[in-house]
């Protein structure tokens, strides 16, 4: 089909969406990839505790003797997890939400946009902190409470589209057809809407990265699971004395986060009929 | 006189813009057509006659006056019961890469017409396709609205109006979409159908050689208002209102033959 193969010729000639979508493939990979082999345990202490970069340690070694890119690569799994989860809760969210309020309108639409509204007015990392802190850390719940500060973005992205889409022709000429008003908003309205949503939604997969880090900096995501936030946590103490404990897992967060955003914005312009590459 | 199959009355329509000024639309207009009759709205852009047409289909609710389907209001029937009866009425816009979802291919389009035929939906679209002149119709089946010519997308809207097997077209300026070279195959297409089918036309446009070329009636709007009404003949020759005088006026050949004498199109 043109269109597609139009999305592509423009999705690649943004160089810095293909790289990053060459960098998320690896991670995925390596996420898959941590999953199913056995035998290598990132949580093994060893006595060569607090080493520099080395060619034995790469990145160094931890208070604990732990590798610093063994537990990097294991954090990938967490990071992708919660990052496509939360990402894809919070869109499904949205899109229902927004779909609904801006094809109906009323009532509906007035409370859930001013609903929205304070979601993105409190600072989201505070609220964030507060409802873990509240209902008791791990992953599941992080992935919820990230979701629930995210859909707004998308609802109100979704009601826009929506409001826009069901007053095209194509539209109006289905509904001369006797088709139902859910099946219209469902089957002609949403999917001409798919193209701003899928680039909003990866964007939140980087906002939901950051967020899931800044949780279990503070302690706030699962306690035994290794992720790049609370890498970070542990490498602050040491932070004059052991420099790469922090900044190899911050630069791992800063990379990937910068990818997912370079892969939203590489899909929003590519999906763009406006945008001329 | 036997019962209009479509009966505006008295309505009326007014917009407030996002200014807060008003825009009367559509001021008390009232307008019948009879089963199997064609019947023109003229008037330049702005002159409420696409609002008009919106109302008629059912699309759009008068802020008051009523429209009588076959003597039933539109108004006061369900969402399920508009739904039905409002499908003897089909529209056909003006530009058809807007009227048909451009994500579809031409047999997706027709199946979402078809829907009620589910074992025959191949059958009658390649049927329809060849019937509006895009022959064969297997070779359209398919393509995208972007992969055809204007022409074609607007035949292809044609074909699925047709599919529905409407009492009523309701025409929002079919022509202005197409290529000026074949604008004349649209309209005889349109006059085909007319005389094969026996469906009444709501011809909604601003150029009265093609109400002249079509109409049985031709009424004249002005600033959200009828101004003039009557049979083509009689209005398009011995105009009475200023202002269809001066659309007369401005359309060279007012003494040559008009359509039915005349063969129209790719001549």
């Amino acid at each position: 089909m043109a269109a597609t193969r139009r999305f592509w010729h423009r999705f690649l000639a943004y160089r810095a969406g293909a790289a990053a979508t060459i960098y998320v493939l690896v991670l995925v990979v390596i996420a898959v990839a941590t999953q199913l082999l056995s035998g290598v345990d990132p949580h093994q202490l060893s006595n060569e505790v607090m080493r520099a970069p080395s060619p034995a340690h790469l990145l160094g070694t931890d208070e604990l003797g732990r590798d610093v890119l063994l537990g990097i690569v294991y954090g990938v799994w967490v990071s992708l997890t919660v990052g496509f989860s939360a990402a894809l809760a919070a869109t499904v969210l949205g899109v229902v939400i927004g779909a609904t309020a801006g094809h109906y309108g009323g009532a509906f639409d007035l409370i859930v946009m001013r609903i929205s509204e304070v979601f993105q007015v409190v600072p989201s990392f505070i609220l964030a902190a507060v409802i873990v802190a509240m209902s008791g850390p791990g992953l599941t719940r992080v992935v919820m409470v990230i979701a629930l500060l995210a859909w707004p973005q998308i609802a109100r992205l979704m009601r826009g589209e929506v409001i826009r889409i069901k007053q095209l022709e194509f539209v109006d000429a289905v509904r001369c057809l006797g088709v139902r008003e859910w099946v219209i908003l469902a089957t002609e309205v949403i999917p001409n809407a798919v193209a701003p949503i899928l680039a909003a939604g990866t964007l939140i997969v980087g906002q939901a990265i950051l967020l899931e880090a800044a949780l279990s900096f503070f302690g706030l995501s699962s306690a035994d699971l290794i992720s790049w936030g609370r890498m970070l946590n542990s490498g602050q103490r040491f932070l004059f004395n052991a420099w790469w404990l922090s900044l190899f897992p911050g630069t791992a967060i800063f990379v990937t986060v910068l990818a997912f955003n370079l892969l939203g914005d590489a899909i929003g312009s590519a999906l763009n009929p406006r945008t001329t590459r | 006189m036997q019962e209009p199959l479509l009966a505006l009355d008295k309505v009326t329509k007014t917009f407030r813009r996002s200014g807060g000024s008003i825009v009367n639309a559509v001021r008390s207009v009232s307008l019948d057509i009879g089963p199997g009759e064609t019947v023109a709205l003229v008037g330049e852009s702005g002159s409420g006659k696409s609002t008009l047409g919106r109302i008629a289909l059912g699309l759009l609710a008068p802020d008051s006056g009523r429209v009588l389907l076959a003597g039933r209001c539109l108004g006061d029937l369900s969402a399920a019961a508009l739904r039905d009866a409002r499908i003897a009425m089909q529209p056909i816009f003006q530009d058809a890469s807007a009227s048909l979802n451009p994500r579809r291919t031409v047999r997706e389009l027709l199946a979402q017409a078809l829907r009620h035929h589910r074992d025959s939906v191949e059958q009658r679209s390649v049927d329809l396709l060849d019937h509006v002149g895009l022959r064969p119709g297997t070779e359209y089946l398919l393509r995208f609205p972007h992969e055809l010519s204007g022409g074609q997308r607007q035949r292809v809207a044609i074909a699925r109006a047709l599919a529905m097997e409407p009492r009523l077209i309701i025409a929002d300026e079919p022509l202005s979409g197409a290529d000026v070279s074949i604008r004349g195959q649209i309209l005889n297409l349109l006059i085909d159908i007319k005389e094969e089918h026996r469906v009444a036309y709501l011809m909604i446009t601003h150029d009265i050689s093609i109400a002249r070329a079509f109409a049985d009636r031709v009424a004249v709007m002005m600033q959200g208002e009828i101004v003039e009404s009557g049979p083509a003949e009689a209005v398009l020759h011995a105009p009475t209102h200023p202002y269809t005088k001066q659309l007369v006026a401005a359309v060279p050949m007012l003494d040559a033959p008009t359509a039915r004498d005349r063969e129209i199109g790719d001549a």
